[in-house]
């Protein structure tokens, strides 16, 4: 019952860092109607930023700060100088130009930091366990990271439905052209959704440094998760990315600690955990061609 | 402009054949056999980027997974050569299957089990489009990828070795030799069948397709099926020169279907040319030597490649076979 439990909360929590990644991937595609591989390289930026800029001043706040920013502006400088002139081509162009800069970003930062990984610690104040019920401890940074992307999902949500800005950014995707004979600067607009995005993955990236190792090439690991989450929400909704991340999230984790068990039941031990293995890693990618087959548009299709 | 565009064409091609027949000779002559290798590498990575233009250029489903099949072609000649070697055969139910290291089984058995796995996934995924499409065929690249990661029996993340490469009666594979000229020989086929396909009424349907797909349903074609079909030829393309890496390299590993894999395979079509068949040959050519030669002077040459690709991209739209014959497309 606690493994359950237990499970459960991770799967949440790898949940909550693919809707930080998607949120802002699928606001990209949605409204821009642009392909960005790229997407994870902003989330690898994020971490090193963060990494590093904890690593020379012991502050894992400061390594956020740092971060964020340094995400956001490397993502207004991608947009600014190469996806600015691809929104019109089609998405075959934008995927290969956005193919070059990931090949770009991971030398990069195998050139300015090395081939070895980087590792990130959990601050100290969230170094301990908090029992979600009782006796049943749980690390305090996964419970901090599930609560970050609840935060993170209410601003987006008051962001977008609450604010001027946000209106403009809803407007700007369903007429271009009207939007900008009334006055607003929507080259800018996009600009800043697209640095916003890049902002998230950066924040992605942060929250997974203490878990994951930091690497060149981290960014893609999750990018193409990413893509399912996308797929499986509906391009372009955030509501859709936020279920679809959770439901991802929920498959993949206990599929990996469950599947092999369930195998065992029937099969011989070393065949049940082959079998269980394989396919908890090919779960998620099976959930999206039944989710495909059922809602080809998926779950929540933004109106054309 | 001296020459009309298609005798330049003729001229360019009939060049280019020549000068790939005659590179064992004369690459052993000035003692630069490693060419030979190298230039096998090129001419499977050619005949990998024709069959992707058959679906991305004259099909315009542009796949990001392409490598998937590449990768189970590559799979079957490396498993069957493995049990082969290992003497235990590979299924007993329902039917014995016994490893095998004939090239005559193996390699038309790697172009079946790919174009199936194409048939699936284009089943699944052509009944999407645009951004969609792309996203799933990655996905579900990426799926048979960690299903071969998974394979613990075949190495698993590390991959699986052949003791030898696979045996073709008249033909010793393992002189580099002899092996380019197979690759050569197989490519020229491969390019000769893919030129009658699409001049054919089905070529004609799958470019109609592209251009207005509502159009050709409402002229009575069943566009799902053509494009169905063409996915499945172009994974059978994919397959069988998956089977050839295998060979060439005598080993196999999940690298070889990695998502990155699609992605230069895609490079290579546009880089060349798409909707042209000789466009991607040249582009393979070109992507690879550049990657030697920038290898030779940095280990990061990623670094220029990356944004030579971007330049690419927003500047030449064409492919560098478009600018050297002339073709409009």
């Amino acid at each position: 019952m606690l493994l359950i439990l237990e499970q459960l909360v991770n799967g949440l929590q790898l949940g909550v860092m693919l809707f930080l990644m998607s949120a802002g991937l699928t606001l990209v595609f949605g409204i821009m109607q642009v392909i960005n591989l790229a997407h994870g390289s902003f989330y690898m930026v994020g971490a090193y930023a963060a990494a590093t800029v904890a690593q020379l001043t012991g502050s894992f706040l400061l390594g956020l700060l740092a971060a964020l920013p340094a995400a956001a502006i490397v993502g207004m400088l991608v947009e600014a100088v190469v996806l600015r002139r691809l929104y019109d081509r089609d998405h075959l162009d934008q995927v290969l130009a956005t193919f070059g800069l990931i090949l770009f970003f991971n030398e990069l930062t195998r050139m300015l930091w090395g081939r070895q990984p980087l590792f990130m610690d959990v601050p100290e104040w969230l170094s301990g366990t908090v029992e979600i019920l009782p006796g049943a401890p749980y690390p305090s940074y996964r419970l901090a990271v599930i609560g970050v992307g609840i935060l993170v999902a209410v601003f987006l949500y008051l962001l977008f439905t609450r604010t001027r800005l946000g209106m403009q950014i809803r407007a700007g995707a369903s007429n271009r052209e009207m939007v900008a004979a009334l006055g607003v600067n929507i080259r800018f607009l996009y600009t800043l959704v697209f640095g916003l995005g890049a902002m998230l993955a950066g924040l992605a990236g942060v929250m997974a440094g203490p878990i994951l190792a930091v690497e060149a090439g981290m960014g893609e690991e999750i990018l193409i998760l990413t893509f399912v989450v996308i797929v499986i929400g509906g391009v372009g909704s955030i509501r859709g990315a936020l279920i679809a991340a959770l439901l991802v999230g929920m498959v993949d984790t206990l599929g990996r600690v469950f599947l092999p068990g369930l195998f065992r039941l029937f099969l011989p031990m070393a065949e049940a955990d082959g079998i269980g293995a394989s396919l908890a890693s090919m779960s998620v990618y099976i959930l999206m061609a039944v989710i495909l087959v059922w809602r080809p548009r998926g779950l929540f299709p933004e109106p054309a | 402009m001296l020459i009309p565009g298609n005798s330049r064409k003729h001229l360019l091609l009939s060049l280019g054949l020549v000068a790939l027949v005659i590179l064992p000779p004369v690459s052993s002559a000035f003692g630069e056999s490693y060419l030979i290798s190298l230039f096998s590498r090129i001419l499977i990575y050619a005949l990998v980027a024709v069959s992707l233009d058959l679906i991305l250029g004259y099909g315009g489903m542009v796949s990001l997974g392409h490598a998937a099949f590449f990768g189970v072609g590559a799979y079957v000649v490396g498993i069957l050569a493995f049990h082969s070697y290992e003497g235990d055969p590979l299924l007993t139910w329902p039917f014995l299957v016994e490893g095998t290291e004939s090239g005559l089984m193996a390699i038309p058995l790697a172009m079946l089990i790919s174009a199936f796995f194409a048939l699936v996934i284009g089943f699944f995924s052509l009944r999407t489009s645009g951004m969609h499409f792309i996203m799933i065929t990655l996905a579900f690249a990426q799926m048979i990828y960690y299903f071969c990661v998974s394979l613990e029996t075949y190495g698993g993340d590390d991959g699986l070795s052949l003791y030898a490469r696979n045996q073709l009666p008249g033909l010793d594979l393992s002189n580099d030799g002899h092996f380019y000229y197979l690759c050569l020989g197989i490519l020229v086929l491969y390019l000769f069948v893919s030129n009658r396909l699409v001049n054919s009424r089905f070529g004609r349907v799958i470019q109609g397709t592209r251009e207005n797909e509502r159009r050709m349903q409402a002229l009575g074609y069943a566009t799902f099926r053509y494009k169905l079909i063409c996915f499945t030829i172009a994974g059978a393309g994919a397959g069988l020169a998956g089977a050839l890496i295998a060979n060439q390299t005598e080993f196999v590993s999940p690298g070889l279907m990695h998502w990155t894999r699609s992605g230069e395979i895609l490079v290579m079509v546009l880089l060349g040319g798409m909707g042209t068949l000789f466009g991607p040959v040249l582009g393979a050519m070109v992507l690879l030597l550049l990657e030697e030669i920038l290898a030779s002077y940095t280990e990061h040459w990623m670094v220029l490649l990356g944004p030579f690709l971007v330049i690419m991209v927003l500047f030449a739209k064409r492919g560098l076979y478009g600018l050297l014959a002339g073709q409009r497309h």
